[in-house]
Parts: structure tokens; sequence; C-alpha cells
């Protein structure tokens, strides 16, 4: 291959269709493995969490994890799949030393779940229906970290240490079908897919979702096809691909890298890729023009997985509102343009605020303080909005504090950055730093009365009727009590003294 | 020898709890008996002599407490095939690949056998890793027939079935993935039982092929096998393939089939599995068999099961199949043997290079066979075929016993041929199991009882008597039957007539 240039965007969509193909895999948060009792909590000691099992001992065997099927289950509902009546696990056969088998006990042409389809909504409102074609369930691989080398690859290593805590954890992989006439929008759709589809198994609650933990993992297929062309373009397969924002830079790195070749005469090498986060670039990975024979033969040591309809239907009924149908009812209750509920959801605030309004603060306050204020200090902290140290009902306090007149909007602000420094709830932090209104007119008379005594040209100016004069003193007043005086009251206590 | 060596396991728990005889003094003669005739034998790969006096001491103490006895089979010593795990002893599986692997766990069999206070004297010798009809395949050398020293004593469960033999053990657990519980049966002149599949738990059991592996008891007379079975079988969560349903009532069945009438007993003989090819001696031991099974009352027809003709074939692509994949698990990364890992070779290359040295010729044959049916272009040739003989194969017996309440058959065609005389030959080697595979290919119950000795070479053979599945206790009843009937007509048990072993000093 002669260059590593990549075709300017635009150019590539003069000159190709993009098509992608999407498969997510998600590791889902039942309490136990796939196969086993071992618990599958992230971040454990090595090989603490394993068993005969998951390690493949001679004579283990493995026994499924029901809590899981049902998983699979509601999760091809909630992506209107049809749900097999009947349905194998297989054998997928490969020798890797992070799979205690060597073959991992997966799904081959008997998913559990098939055909169906979820609506992504763009950017700019543009609803994109994604055909699903399955939902998969399987056991996820152990870790290897390979020691030495240059590029922490199995090749070259000097030696791996395997943890096989991960090995069996239940895994569903949910594959589109292939997507096509996105055109320039390619990259964006692929990100919004898979931001759906979080959302969507979030509120499943189904699994922890972490893309950084790979608890949600992206491989993004892309191939082009030059316009006018009926047959597909060869793909890659991006893998490692591990933020939202990563899945839309490498469909556009793939789109931009592959155009090159094709321009230059070139053609696509069918291969795997891993994703360069640094650099927002792919390198060749495992080379896939001998395609893999993995040996697939239905799993001997499980029995059929035959749910009853009574069953579906019944998981059916747990299913939770859908995000999409969510959003359209908040918008709705709370009176949202399209554009600010896609501010609300762009900054990942609709739960937060949702929780703040149903800790008794009107949708408009709520909104305002979690898309302005709280947003700007998670940008500032560089974590997102939701990891942010305060809670919604905390927010809702603090709502309450400023509408009882006890907080100005300034000190509300203060009382805030308290509870996110961990000072406590909002009421310890008002009482330790002092922040209450200064409601007391005595003390305000004093100051008042200082204030004019030491302005003595302002406050003629004002008993003579110049009523605009009297910001300057109200403006002292405030300095004095370290703004902690409602200006408004001030400005009447001015007035009165000067009999104006 | 000691008159305890020769006693029957029902025999041994009566005498122990009647404070006879004490389960230390029976366990001591077992071992005794070990040490004096196994290096000619060579049926156990290892005798945990310390632990088998232990659990001995504990039914002691049990009977000395009067405490009920935890089973029937109290104080009973045994041979566990060394296809099973048991904590605190090696399991090898025949195969240096497991060489000195210590399992950290039990299989559910190996402790129902210790909950039910059997005393397990160690672990028996077998074909590596099941795959074989005369024990030669052991990578810890070869076992020898007590009938003639020269002779095979079938396989894959040869270091069980040569232990019965051998007044050993009076009690042994085999695996039966294609006859490797009956063949060895069949040759020895004792009593193997492969169980419907799915009544006795895999879980422990080192997989060969996992649609067809079924672990089984062998012992001398069919009650003392009936009274292993019970302790053995029974559904287990931990196998997925278990079935949960009642264990059938063999014990009850063989007490019943004692009585020696068989009135109203339909008994098919299976045209396919006969003549052409199978010796003669065998073949009139066989007919000598049925007419005894005639004369105890039952009703004799001759039933055809076409497809069983393709069993070996289908046997020898599906079976293989499956361990392709089941054995690649031995890859040195995580226990047993590990070859070339000296710092310089790539995790791939010590994988490929432990497996070379690790698995032996027929283990390496039957992986590229199965590895090479399963590939891409060629499943639906080979893999797929085979599964719908197996379908074929579960029509027959279906069709079979609609007419009939057991089919008989020989067990194996031969009786126990020389060390070394197939060897070179695997299809021979294959022919062993012509009989026993179709009921692993349907997963029914199969037997094999005793039937005499064949009168060209007077070696013994077996009859098989297959079951429906979960009908297991028709064939013990059979088999019990017949047994009372032939041991009175020949006087005494097959067994009695074993050549004397020449006793180490």
């Amino acid at each position: 291959m002669s260059t590593a240039e990549l075709l300017d965007y635009d150019e590539v969509l003069t000159r190709f269709d993009p098509v992608l193909g999407l498969e997510v895999h998600v590791e889902l948060s039942t309490h136990t493995k796939m196969f086993c009792g071992c618990p599958t909590v992230f971040g454990g000691e090595p090989n603490t969490q394993v068993c005969p099992t998951c390690l493949g001992l001679p004579g283990s065997l493995p026994v499924v994890n029901e809590i899981a099927v049902e998983s699979a289950i509601r999760i091809g509902l909630a992506l209107n799949c049809e749900i097999a009546e009947w349905c194998r696990f297989a054998r997928k056969n490969y020798f890797y030393p992070d799979m205690p088998k060597n073959f991992q006990t997966s799904q081959y042409d008997e998913p559990i779940a098939f055909n169906g389809w979820l609506d992504v909504t763009l950017d700019d409102g543009e609803v994109v229906r994604v055909a699903i074609e399955r939902a998969h369930m399987e056991e996820d691989t152990g870790k290897s970290l390979h020691v030495g080398g240059a590029t922490g690859r199995i090749h070259g290593a000097e030696h791996s240490l395997l943890d096989y805590n991960r090995a069996g954890v239940p895994l569903i992989e949910i594959v589109t079908k292939t997507i096509e006439g996105t055109g320039a929008r390619a990259p964006e759709v692929a990100r919004a897919y898979v931001a759906t589809l979080r959302d969507l198994l979030k509120a499943l609650d189904v699994s922890d979702v972490r893309m950084d933990q790979g608890s949600l993992r992206c491989d993004a297929n892309v191939s082009l096809m030059p316009k006018g062309a009926t047959e597909f373009g060869t793909r890659t397969e991006t893998k490692n691909v591990n933020s939202l924002r990563s899945v839309e830079r490498a469909v556009r790195h793939e789109m931009t890298r592959q155009a090159a070749i094709l321009v230059d005469g070139g053609s696509i090498l069918q291969e795997t890729r891993h994703f360069e986060e640094a650099s927002g670039t792919t390198r060749a990975g495992r080379r896939k023009e001998t395609s893999e024979d993995y040996r697939y033969f239905p799993e001997p040591d499980l029995v059929p997985i035959a749910p009853s309809r009574e069953w579906v239907e019944k998981l059916r009924g747990t299913l939770p509102e859908m995000p999409a149908e969510r959003r359209k009812r908040i918008q709705a209750e709370w009176s949202l343009t399209d554009l600010e509920l896609r501010d609300l959801i762009n900054a990942g605030a609709v739960d937060l605020v949702a929780a703040t309004v149903a800790a008794g603060s009107s949708p408009a306050e709520a909104r305002s303080w979690w898309v302005s204020y709280l947003s700007q200090q998670a940008n500032n902290r560089g974590v997102e909005l939701s990891e942010l140290d305060i809670t919604p009902a905390q927010v809702a306090r603090v709502i309450a504090l400023v509408a009882e007149g006890a907080l100005t909007n300034k000190l509300a602000r203060e009382v805030v950055d308290g509870v996110l420094a961990g000072e406590g709830e909002p009421d310890e932090v008002v009482d330790k730093r002092g922040l209450k209104v200064v409601s007391d007119d005595s003390a305000l008379y004093a100051a008042v009365d200082e204030a004019l005594a030491s302005q003595p040209d302002v406050a003629g100016k004002i008993r003579e009727g110049k009523v605009a004069a009297a910001g300057a003193i109200v403006g002292a007043v405030m300095k004095a009590t370290k703004g902690q005086a409602d200006a408004k009251r001030v400005r009447e206590l001015v007035l009165e003294r000067c009999g104006a | 020898m000691t008159e305890l060596t020769r006693l029957d396991a029902a025999d041994i728990a009566a005498k122990v709890q009647a404070r006879e005889v004490s389960a230390v003094e029976v366990a001591q003669a077992h071992l005794d008996r070990i040490e004096a005739v196994d290096r000619t034998v060579h049926a156990f790969l290892h005798v945990d002599t310390e632990r088998a006096l232990q659990a001995a001491k504990a039914v002691d103490e049990d009977v000395a407490a009067g405490r009920p006895p935890a089973s029937p089979l109290a104080g009973v010593p045994l041979a566990l095939k060394d296809v099973l795990t048991m904590q605190g002893a090696p399991t090898t599986c025949g195969s240096k690949m497991l060489e000195g692997w210590q399992p950290p766990y039990d299989a559910t069999v190996t402790q129902r056998l210790l909950a039910a206070g059997v005393v397990i004297l160690g672990k028996t010798n077998m074909d590596e890793f099941a795959m074989g009809s005369s024990t030669e395949n052991s990578a810890y050398g070869v076992t020898r027939n007590p009938w003639d020293l020269d002779r095979i004593p079938g396989g894959s469960g040869g270091g069980s079935s040569a232990a019965l033999a051998a007044f050993e053990a009076p009690l042994a657990i085999g695996t039966d993935t294609g006859g490797s519980i009956r063949q060895p049966g069949s040759v020895t002149g004792t009593v193997g039982v492969k169980p419907t599949y799915g009544t006795v738990s895999r879980y422990g059991l080192v997989a060969f092929s996992s649609s067809l592996d079924q672990a089984g008891p062998c012992a001398r007379t069919v009650l003392d096998a009936a009274l292993l079975h019970e302790v053995i079988a029974g559904h287990d969560p931990l196998d997925s393939t278990s079935i949960d349903a009642p264990v059938p009532p063999v014990v009850a069945a063989a007490r019943e089939g004692a009585t020696g009438d068989l009135a109203g007993v339909r008994v098919g003989v299976v045209t396919e599995l006969g003549g052409d090819g199978y010796q003669p001696g065998v073949l009139s031991a066989f007919n000598a068999a049925v007419e005894q099974l005639r004369a105890l009352g039952a009703e004799i027809v001759e039933v055809s099961c076409p497809s069983f003709l393709l069993a070996l074939p289908a046997y020898y692509l599906i079976a293989p199949s499956e361990a392709s994949s089941n054995l690649a698990r031995f890859d040195a990364m995580r226990y047993g043997l590990r070859v070339g890992d000296d710092g310089t070779r790539s995790a791939e290359e010590v994988m490929s290079l432990t497996r070379a040295a690790g698995f032996g010729a027929e283990v390496k044959r039957r992986i590229m066979l199965g590895t090479y049916a399963l590939s891409a272009g060629y499943y639906d040739a080979y893999y797929g075929s085979a599964q719908k003989v197996r379908t074929l194969i579960m029509r027959d017996f279906d069709a079979a016993f609609s007419k009939v309440d057991v089919l008989v058959s020989p067990t194996t065609p031969t009786t126990a041929f020389r060390i070394g005389e197939r060897t070179d030959d695997p299809m021979a080697m294959y022919r062993a199991d012509l009989c026993t595979i179709p009921s692993n290919l349907a997963g029914n119950a199969a037997l094999s009882v005793p039937c005499g000795l064949s009168d060209d070479d007077g070696l013994p053979v077996g009859l098989q008597i297959m079951s429906p599945a979960l009908q297991d206790h028709r064939g013990y009843r059979v088999a019990a039957a017949y047994e009372v009937a032939r041991n009175a007509a020949q006087g005494g048990p097959l067994i009695t007539r074993v050549p004397e072993l020449e006793v180490a000093h």
C-alpha cells in the first residue's frame, strides 16, 4: 500500500456512498456470569472471580444464567425484534490465551432475537430508522496484558498476563443490518445509533453501558461503493472504539482513508482495524482476507432455550418507557422547543432535570440550573454532568431557598459551590459559610446611615428627589454587607431615610 | 487372595453392617490385592491407600455408633476411572497432557460416592481421553486382561474392568461414549451399564464427546451394578443435560429379575447386529443366551434396525467433532503440560508444541477428523449428515421398542483380542464398538452381562441388553434373570473361572 493519505471529506461524498454495519457488545449487569455463579463486578484483583467453569477446567460444565436470558429478551423486545421460539447456543472455535476453553459459547444461526429496528434522532431532529439484524447471547473472554514489545500487542511482547475475571461475563451482541443512504451523515448516524442504543439499554437497566470500562463496545464496519454502484465495497471492521465521539471519528476516518486508496486505484483489504484515540486514526489489525473458520456447531453441553410466549409477553410488560417516547412526553410537559430539548439532551441533563422536578422544582428553574451553571462546573472539572457531586434533591433545595427569599441567585451559586466542594447539604453550607440574606432591618439601617453619612453629596441629591442617585448608596451597602442583603429592601430603606 | 476380595459388593456391605468384618479390613484386603497383582495387570494409575482407609474407618465408626448406613454400599471399595475428577488425587485421563494435574473440585459422581460411604481405592487406567477400545492408547502403559494377560481388557475403561476381573475391587465406575463401559465388561466377563444419557451427571467427567458421554456402574453381578447405579444417578443442576426425573428403579428390577421369571417380556434380536464379521464363538454364546431367555418365558422376536449399519460412520464424525472442540482447552496456558516455554517462543508456539508432545496418535487422529468434519464447506456433508443418521437411529429404536420391551445383541463382535493386534489398524479397532454405538447415539440405556465363554477361544462373551430411555430397569430385570439362569446352568458365576493370577511377593 503506497499511501496513507486521506481524501477530503466532501470529495469522498461526491465519489462514494458509505455503507455501515455496527456491532455493539453489551456486558450485562447481572450479578453472576453467563454460565456459572461467579460475580461480575468490574475491577477486582485479577483472577479472584473465577471457578472451574469460567476457567474452563477439564470436566466443568456451563449452566445458563436465566436473568441473562431475560435481559436478552427484553433488549430484543425494546429493539422491536422477533423473539425466537426455540434457539440454541453454539461453539465458536478459535485459539486465544484469554479464552479458557478455546471456544466461545455464543449463538450462531439461531439467535434469541432477530429482525428489529431502532429509530435514531440526529442533532437536527431528522430520524433515521436503523434495521437490526439480530441480538444474541454470548460470554465475554478474559483480558490479556501484553508486557514488553513496542505495541502492547501479543506479537513482540516479552510476556503476557492473563486475568480471567471477565471470562464468562454475559454479553449481548447487537448487530445492525447494513446501513445505506446516509451519505455525509454516516459518521453522525453511527454515533447517534450507539448513543440511542446506550440510552435504551440504560432505561432497560440491563447494563452499566460504560464505554470507558468496556461494558458497551462498538465495532464499526465501514465500506464505500462508488456512486451508482450496486455492489458493496470491501469492508473494514474497526474495533476498540471506546466513546461516542470516537465512533463518529472512526467512521469518518475510515471513509476518508478508504476513499484515498480507492481513488488511487488501490483496493481495500478486508481486515480488522484498531482505532487510535490520540490521533483519531485507525491502524491495521488482524487480516481477514482468509476468513477465519470458526467451525461453529451447536453447544452439546447446553439444552435449547425455548422461551414460552407467556414469558415473552410478561417481559414485554416490564419494558420501561422508551427514551424517545419519554423525551416527547417531557417536551410536552415542560413546554420545550425542539432546540431547548436538544440542548437538554446534548448536555446529558434530561434525567437530572426530571429528578430535580420530581423533588419539587419548576421545570424552568431546574433546567436553567443544570444546563447553565452546573454544566459549566462539569466542563471546568472535565466530568460528565451526572458525575458532579450534587444530587437533584440538593439542587431542588437550593432552588427552594431562592424562592423563599433566603438566598439570592448569587448566594445560591455559592451554596452550590459549597455542595460541590463536599461541604455538606445546602442548608449546612448556608450555615457554615454564613450566606443567609441579611433581612434584619435594624442591621441594614445602620449600614444605610453609614453609607449616607460617608457620601453627603449623594444623600443631598436623593433628598432633593433625584431618586436615581440612590443606586450608589445601595451599592455601598451591598458592598458593606458582602452581598448578603436584599438589594430591593436596601433601596427602600435608603429612600425612606432620605424622605424621598 | 483373601476371601474378602471374592465377595460381591452387596455381601460386603451386609457383612460390614452386621459387624462380621470391618470396612477397614475390606479396604485393606483390596489394597493388598492391588499390591500383589497390579504390577501384572496395571489396572490402576493411582492408588490412594491413606484416604481409602480413612473412608473405611469413617464407615466403621458409623456402624459402631449405630448410625444407619449412608447407602446400601457403605464400606464397599471402588475403582474410579481416571476421567472423573476427585480432589486430592491426580486426574490424568490417561494422557501426558494432564500428568500430575490435581483438580480443585469433585465430580458429582465422586461426591455421590463419597457421600454414600463408598471407599474409593484409586483411579483406573484408560485409553487417552477415553478414545479407544483396548486401553492401549493410555500414555501410562497397557492394562492386561486377567483372563489372558496377553490380551486387552477392552477400552476405554480397561482399567476399571480389569480391576473387577482381577478382584482388585468389587465395584468400578466407567464412562461410555461409544461402548467404553460395555465392551470392557464383555471381554472381562463382568457387568457394565451405560445408563440413559442425562441420568448420571457429567459434571467433573472430562469431556470426550459431550452429547454421548455417560458415566455408569461396573460390577461383577447385576445386583451390584444396580446398587451402584442408584448411588450415582439422579438430577444434577450443575449439568444442564441432566434429566430432572426419578432414577429408574433398577435395584428393584434386579431383585425381581433374580426370581427367574421373564413371562410376558418381549425380547427383540437385532438382525443387523450379527452375522458376517462376528466371531463364531461369540455368536454361538449369544444364541445360547437368547435360548436361555426363551426358556425363562420371554417372547423372542427378530427386529430389523437398518440404520444401525450407519451408526459407526456417524459416530466417527460426531464424536471427533465434539472432541476437537472439547480438547481445545489443553493449551498449556492454565494447567497441565507445557512444552517449549523457554522465553523465546510465543504463546501460539508453546500451545502448538505442547499439543504435539502431549497428545497421543489416536487423540490427534480424532482431533484432525473432527476439525475437518466441522470445517466450512464440509459441515453439512459430514457433521450435518451424521446428525441426520442419529435421528434415523432414534427412529429405528422407537419403532423397535413399540414392538418389544428390550433389544439384545452381542456386546462386541469378538472376544478380547491380543495386545498389539489392532494398534496399526484403526478401522479394526473401531469395529469393536459396532454394537454398542447405536445406544450412545440415541441416548437410551444399554448394558452388558456375561454370557459364557466363547467355544473357539475360551474367552468371555457379553450379552448386550438395550432398553428405552429412562427404562433402564427393564434391562436390569432381564439381565438379572439371565444371570441366575446362566449361573445355574453353567455351575456358578462366570467370573469364578478367571485364571488365578501370579501374586507378587
